[in-house]
């Protein structure tokens, strides 16, 4: 609202809260440490529900990104996150080479294809 | 040099002082850690960029939560709207995590006797990249190394993070549309094999196709709730999975 897509107050306040979401189980952590077994159930179960979120939202932002990144096609952001998959496993889980790999190929493709 | 007089600690990869073993963090962290970290940190700058978000709001976010995927994951739902308790129980959900790799890292750092308060301030500093190299390490370290060691790590990671940020922020601005656009890409991608480079437990990997298949249907029905409701459903269903088709296992 106003020149700024965002007002920066309440920025302030989503990165507060954020970031208290995060903490929050370092803290838990720290007290529980000792007490609780890492590989228990429940926290098996909530670490399924954790990976699920985080996959959903890495399919949301392939799939359905904000930005300019939205204005390139489909296709092209699915083709580029293969290829970034399939040089990551050639690589040997090579973390950076993967990651590379799917900027440089989503940079290219979108050049190759024009606007 | 420890003594060789009463047998059992050995502590093959001592250094020869907490000094040293700080210096020892930053060594191990300066290679590939810092350098994928600061790479990821690009696409985190970038995408600031993108959304028109100033980039110190990307630095605070930074320290406060240094946990990448939820300060992406905290932006993307601001973006699409999404009210304050649905950031805070999502953010909450991805950065869960935390809870198992403390409790499983805090006794090593523990036996160094520090106060209890200083390891909920260390607590803060937990993230992959230096919570391997101290649960690798660590444990052949003598007890009182094993802090510096791990605040050397935090030392170099948070500036390369800060450095990869700033980097992204900039070129992001003055670069054609389309190597932005790679920029910004770099954060789903970089998500997406993080999760993958250490998928050991099947149910695991069961969440992961699920919610990938899950999260972009349910965000269609409800951008609000879409993220969380997805996570809820395939991360219960991946777990029940494995528990089915495996009886009597771990």
């Amino acid at each position: 609202m106003g020149d700024a897509p965002f007002a920066s107050s309440s920025l302030v306040a989503v990165v507060l809260v954020g970031a208290a979401a995060s903490y929050m189980w370092r803290a838990l952590g720290v007290a529980l440490s000792g007490r609780i077994d890492p590989d228990g159930p429940v926290v098996r179960w909530v670490g399924c529900v954790a990976y699920a979120v985080l996959a959903a939202l890495i399919a949301r932002m392939i799939l359905l990104p904000v930005g300019s990144l939205g204005e390139t096609p489909v296709s092209i952001r699915l083709v580029a996150a293969a290829l970034a998959l399939g040089v990551f496993y050639l690589a040997r889980r090579h973390l950076l080479i993967g990651v590379l790999t799917g900027g440089v190929s989503l940079t290219g493709l979108s050049f190759w294809t024009g606007n | 040099m420890t003594a060789a007089a009463s047998p059992p600690p050995v502590y093959a990869k001592a250094c020869a002082s907490r000094r040293a073993a700080f210096l020892a963090g930053m060594h191990d962290s300066i290679g590939s850690p810092a350098l994928v970290l600061g790479a990821s940190f690009v696409g985190f700058g970038s995408l600031l960029y993108e959304m028109q978000i100033g980039v110190w709001l990307g630095y605070l976010s930074i320290v406060l939560t240094w946990a990448l995927p939820a300060q992406v994951a905290t932006l993307e739902m601001f973006a699409s709207g999404a009210p304050l308790f649905a950031v805070f129980i999502a953010v909450g959900l991805i950065n869960f995590r935390f809870l198992p790799m403390t409790v499983a890292m805090m006794p090593l750092l523990r036996q160094s006797g520090v106060p209890t308060w200083r390891l909920y301030i260390l607590a803060h500093f937990v993230a992959v990249t230096t919570w391997v190299l101290v649960m690798l390490r660590g444990p052949e370290m003598p007890p009182d190394q094993r802090i510096p060691y791990f605040l050397g790590g935090v030392a170099m990671v948070i500036p390369a993070a800060l450095v990869g940020t700033s980097l992204g922020y900039v070129v992001a601005g003055s670069v054609p549309t389309e190597v932005t656009q790679g920029l910004v890409f770099l954060n789903p991608v970089f998500f997406m094999l993080v999760l993958l480079v250490d998928l050991r437990q099947r149910s695991r990997a069961y969440a992961l196709l699920l919610g990938a298949a899950l999260g972009p249907v349910l965000h269609a029905l409800t951008p609000t709730w879409g993220l969380l409701l997805a996570g809820l459903v395939a991360g219960t269903a991946a777990f029940a999975a494995d528990r089915w088709f495996k009886p009597g296992a771990s």
